[in-house]
């Protein structure tokens, strides 16, 4: 008897083990079996560079080129405005502020990473999209703001991993560079932090994905419009958006549409994790 | 040291350095402080009633919603992600393929956007399996989202169970299922409550992958209809906040969502901390 349980409770373990890799394959097959007939039928290249979306016109068309380029810049907005802060606050967190700073600052990044995507979202809707529209003009939804929301929310995912390669960097670096003559902060900038560049890029990459991932916080200041985005000023749609808001009464090709939309994001995001994966792997 | 007596660009470095944490602090501290200044007056108990009419918009179906969805996902997937930490850590051998896999499709696992997790639970469990809108398929959908964290999470507990524990009980002539069940997982189960705490977290803030699996019709689940409660469409506290304040008419009723949503996971976060807190306490 207690032989069989043995095996049997081993054997239920293994199969548990393979769920995760059970639902990395299901996604696929779904995902790809779904989406790429779409892509088959309108045309790689029609949907990939097209610059016209609308698909409810006859002829519809399906260019889902503005949506790629709106989740370009809106990431790369939100890198140029998350990136510097948080390497520094990290910076901060890692090496200059006392025991005592640093047990009220490590739980409120954590906050910060546990705050849901709905709630940063509404904050945008009733505070930044007005101090946009204040500053700026126009409706106040549009990149920038949507730059400027995501970027707060890579805070704690950069912070979190940048602060973890400045705190693997060994002491001898830092107390070389003191021996030397340079100052705590030239210690700081020019022996600690590029002996980090490898972790710190893991962190821009892990924000990259983060930010072209997010979709409930942007759909609700980006503005959304399906057009080549002409000015950061303006509202611009990013893929994410482009599958939530449209998924709800498309049908036949323009579902299909949508589900290839996603192929895209997932594609962009399977590359970014590869990319991180590297660039873990390079740091070993 | 002091700051006033420094060289410029020293100064600059340090001001820089404590600037950008201050902005951080400051992001948090506003965005929790905006929040509940602006919504806790809006806390009326009409918003608690038992349905959702236009009038009371009551909250109360979200936030039972929320709780089953939150049950039901844990129930699929904190056995399935213990198991397999179990697996890998316990029984997988050093080395073994399976184990390398495991890594790989849970990293591939974390990265992926809720987004694309909610098109893969339309296009599986509510089209493919014809589940339709509905609970179970929202929580099926948010099972495999949590299932890397729980995994890893449990993973760690193992590992950080001194290997004095297992050949204890091995030499005391225990079997491996009984020293797995009696000795290794009962010292693991801070480390492991950690991990589904911050798990329940992801479920209570999580939308996006849920408007096209689980539904968003505001009320409970199972209360109006006859058959099973987890094959009725409801949505949870995060859906129906989105639902507000995309609609615009509903802004007061949104701020208190907003808090309750930020109450809970404030809540979760400490519990979580305090928790592992105590794990790190008892290993010493």
């Amino acid at each position: 008897m207690h032989k069989y349980k043995e095996s049997i409770m081993r054997g239920l373990f293994f199969l548990s083990a393979l769920a995760s890799i059970i639902a990395v394959l299901l996604i696929c097959i779904f995902l790809f079996a779904n989406g790429i007939p779409a892509i088959g039928k309108i045309g790689l290249f029609n949907f990939i560079l097209g610059t016209e979306w609308s698909p409810t016109d006859s002829p519809p068309a399906f260019g889902i080129l503005p949506m790629i380029l709106g989740s370009i810049y809106v990431t790369a907005g939100a890198i140029i405005i998350g990136v510097p802060i948080g390497v520094l606050t990290a910076v901060y967190m890692a090496r200059v502020c006392s025991k005592g700073v640093y047990k009220i600052l490590k739980p409120g990044i954590e906050l910060l990473a546990g705050i849901p995507s709905v709630v940063y979202g509404f904050f945008g809707i009733v505070v930044i999209v007005p101090i946009v529209r204040e500053f700026f003009g126009g409706t106040g939804s549009s990149i920038v703001t949507a730059a400027i929301l995501l970027g707060i929310m890579i805070l704690p995912t950069v912070i979190a991993i940048s602060e973890s390669a400045i705190r693997a960097v060994p002491d001898s670096y830092y107390e070389g560079a003191l021996a030397l003559g340079a100052s705590h902060e030239r210690s700081l900038f020019f022996a600690v932090l590029p002996a980090a560049k490898s972790g710190i890029l893991a962190a821009i990459i892990l924000g990259v994905g983060r930010a072209i991932g997010e979709t409930m916080a942007v759909i609700m200041v980006a503005g959304n419009q399906a057009r080549m985005p002409v000015d950061i000023l303006r509202g611009a749609r990013t893929l994410t958006a482009n599958i939530v808001i449209e998924m709800g009464y498309a049908a036949e090709l323009h579902r299909e549409a949508l589900i290839a939309t996603g192929v895209v994001l997932f594609v962009f995001i399977l590359i970014i994790n590869l990319s991180f994966s590297f660039v873990k792997r390079m740091e070993k | 040291m002091k700051i006033t007596s420094k060289k410029p660009l020293d100064l600059c470095l340090a001001l820089l350095v404590r600037g950008a944490a201050a902005i951080t602090c400051l992001v948090l501290v506003f965005l929790v402080g905006y929040i509940f200044v602006k919504g806790v007056p809006y806390l009326k108990p009409s918003l608690f009633s038992l349905t959702y009419t236009s009038e009371n918009v009551s909250i109360f179906p979200a936030f039972i919603t929320t709780l089953m969805m939150t049950f039901l996902s844990l129930l699929i997937a904190v056995p399935l992600g213990v198991f397999t930490g179990i697996y890998l850590v316990e029984y997988a051998k050093r080395g073994n393929k399976i184990i390398g896999l495991v890594s790989i499709t849970t990293e591939t696992l974390a990265g992926i956007p809720s987004i694309v997790y909610g098109l893969f639970g339309l296009l599986f469990f509510v089209t493919y399996l014809e589940w339709g809108f509905s609970l179970l398929a929202g929580a099926f959908t948010l099972a495999i989202m949590i299932l890397p964290l729980i995994m890893r999470t449990t993973e760690e507990a193992l590992k950080a169970v001194p290997d004095s524990f297992r050949e204890g009980a091995f030499g005391l002539g225990a079997g491996r299922l009984r020293t797995v069940f009696k000795i290794v997982l009962p010292a693991a189960i801070p480390g492991i409550l950690a991990g589904v705490i911050l798990a329940i977290g992801r479920i209570v803030g999580e939308t996006a992958a849920l408007i096209y699996t689980a539904g968003t019709v505001a009320q409970i689940p199972g209360l109006a209809k006859e058959g099973s409660v987890v094959f009725d469409s409801g949505r949870t506290l995060a859906v129906h906040m989105y639902a507000l304040s995309s609609e615009g008419f509903y802004i007061n009723e949104a701020y208190a969502t907003a808090v309750i949503l930020l109450g809970l996971v404030i809540g979760i976060n400490i519990l979580s901390a305090f928790i592992a807190k105590r794990l790190v306490g008892g290993s010493n």
